[in-house]
């Protein structure tokens, strides 16, 4: 018991003195952590659909050539950056510039530095990842769209990419949280995010149990925050399980029927008693409806699965 | 009679080695409403396909108003906004609501503006009588609404001819009727359409024109009182026999 007071008391003097201090790390190593997914994932969408561009027999021969570099090039980027680790590429990077240029080019900044290897190596597992998720679509949707008449990026933007990014949002998260972590290895070129603190408190109290705990408990609420929020958009992402079935004269009720994004309630601005009336028809209907979907409809659940045959980074690094 | 809208003239295509349609000429005029028949894998999808460039066709031409698609410089995209295709597997978009399924083609492709494109795709949503499930997503409906709204998204582009491959062929038996039904209102409203079918009844009772498919040609065509009262040819004869017993 008395080992536990003594935990608090040290915790009490790590965070009289450095409070600030892990505050701040735990600000970088966030800000960090979100940008580098955030513009890693912009490389990873660009990479996909760079590689998923189709290729037909009887295109230009130019086209083929430069397609085929492409991929060769996005495949060379995916396994080297996948393949080493991160803490080695921090170094390599941000030593090697000034080492090749004679020190005419250096990183002034080590945040810069830090963005751009987190951000690459997040896009190198990102690129895989949406590939998967675009081929992961079924192409009689990529059909639809082409048979009333929407182009290869009319179809890739209305219905292939939304539907992939929803489908890798998890490993868009799992991304994120392994970057909250991963970052620590930035204190390599004296990057001050949350852990660095922890080396910096240590070397000057030798109190390295109390501030590994604080680090403990700092970065596992900061995952477990991440997590929370990633559900809660998926959620919203998805969408009401059930719909407003507008009544069967449609047309009268334009408040309902044509206020799409808003998804106001077609019931609006009614009186109370009708409002529960149509609400009653609205349920039964919806039974039936229910009823017709569950003998009609076996496909299409596929799609919550969703692709989860690559991408995921868990324990690879 | 008025230039046809279509009409393709020698199509062949082959899939490797495999020959699947064999010098195919075949015409569509305005207001025609075409049942295409045939056994299973005796090329009807294919010849669809190519009419909408789904396919590119190994030889031959189709003329769109007198006018080869398949040359050089045409514009595919915007050939097919004026052909519109309805499949066996619906093909709806899975991110989008009933309405936004219906909205989103005139939208990027016809560039109309969104109330107007809104107000026409209720317009057709009404008369497939999908209008109340305009906020439902494809996976909350069933599969004959499903095709119903296929059926809507497609003419909500405003397409000279519509092509139905097996629109039937996916659903329950009990779903066949309604959209069968909303085919046949097209039909009687005056729409061209061109729709391969196993649903005898319907390519008898409403086509003007039956076309026979037996591997990879057209072995026979007339009207519906030619093909299913006195057949010419003996496939044709074997074929519907079998769909007799
Ligand atoms: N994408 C394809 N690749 C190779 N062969 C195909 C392809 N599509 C269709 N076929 C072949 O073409 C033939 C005709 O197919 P299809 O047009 O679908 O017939 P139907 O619609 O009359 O049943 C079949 O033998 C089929 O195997
Ligand atoms: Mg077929």
């Amino acid at each position: 018991m008395d080992r536990l007071s003594l935990l608090f008391a040290d915790i009490g003097k790590l965070l009289g003195r450095y409070g600030g201090a892990y505050l701040a790390g735990v600000r970088n190593t966030l800000v960090l952590a979100l940008a580098a997914t955030f513009i890693g994932c912009l490389i990873g969408f660009l990479c996909g659909i760079l590689q998923t561009i189709p290729c037909a027999k009887s295109d230009h021969p130019v086209k083929k050539i430069l397609l085929g570099l492409l991929r060769v090039i996005i495949r060379v980027y995916v396994e080297v950056f996948r393949g080493t680790p991160m803490v080695l590429q921090a170094v390599f990077i941000y030593y090697g510039l000034p080492y090749f240029t004679n020190n005419a080019l250096r990183f002034t900044s080590v945040w810069a530095a830090a963005l751009l290897v987190v951000s690459i190596n997040t896009g190198a597992y990102m690129a895989e990842s949406v590939r998967g998720g675009i081929i992961s679509i079924d192409p009689g949707q990529t059909e639809g769209a082409k048979a009333i008449g929407m182009t290869h990026v009319q179809t890739m933007t209305s219905v292939i990419l939304p539907q992939a990014l929803r489908n890798i949002l998890p490993q868009i998260g799992n991304n994120f949280i392994i970057n909250i972590k991963d970052t620590s290895v930035m204190f390599i070129i004296s990057f001050t995010e949350f852990f660095a603190v922890h080396r910096a408190a240590v070397g000057a109290t030798y109190l390295y149990f109390p501030s590994a705990t604080v680090e403990m408990i700092g970065y596992l609420c900061m995952t477990l925050a991440a997590s929370f929020l990633l559900r809660a958009l998926e959620r919203k992402l998805d969408g009401d399980e059930s719909y407003e079935l507008v009544q069967a004269d449609a047309l009268t009720m334009t408040a309902g029927t044509y206020n799409y994004p808003d998804r106001g309630s077609p019931f609006d601005e009614r009186n109370p008693e009708a409002v529960k009336s149509m609400m009653r028809e609205s349920l039964r209907r919806q039974a039936e409806q229910d009823e017709a979907v569950r003998q009609g409809q076996r496909a299409e659940r596929r799609r919550e699965t969703g692709p989860s045959e690559n991408g995921n980074r868990k324990g690879e690094r | 009679m008025s230039d046809p809208i279509l009409q393709v003239n020698h199509l062949s295509k082959s899939f490797g080695s495999n020959l699947v349609l064999r010098d195919i000429d075949f015409t569509v005029n305005t207001g025609d409403v075409i049942s295409i028949i045939g056994a299973s894998g005796s090329g009807k999808s294919t010849l669809l396909r190519c009419i909408n460039l789904l396919e590119t066709p190994t030889s031959g031409e189709i003329l769109y108003h007198g006018r080869n698609i398949l040359s050089r410089g045409v514009n595919q995209a915007e050939y097919r906004s004026h052909v519109g295709m309805v499949f066996q597997s619906f093909n709806l978009f899975n991110n989008m609501t009933v309405l936004e399924n219906c909205v989103a083609g005139q939208v990027r492709v016809l560039k109309r503006g969104r109330e107007e494109a809104r107000t026409h795709a209720m317009e057709y949503l009404e008369k497939v009588g999908m209008a109340p499930y305009v906020n439902a997503r494809p996976r909350q409906i069933s599969g004959g609404q499903k095709q119903r709204v296929a059926i809507a998204r497609a003419l909500a582009m405003d397409p000279e001819v519509l092509l139905f491959d097996e629109p039937t062929s996916a659903l329950d038996p009990e779903m066949v009727g309604e959209v069968l039904s909303v085919m046949k209102t097209l039909a009687e409203s005056g729409m061209t359409m061109l729709v391969v079918t196993h649903e005898m009844a319907f390519a008898r009772d409403v086509s003007r024109r039956v076309v026979y498919m037996n591997d990879g040609v057209i072995c026979e065509q007339g009207s519906p009182e030619e093909i299913f009262g006195h057949p010419k040819k003996q496939e044709t004869v074997d074929f519907l026999a079998r769909f007799r017993s």
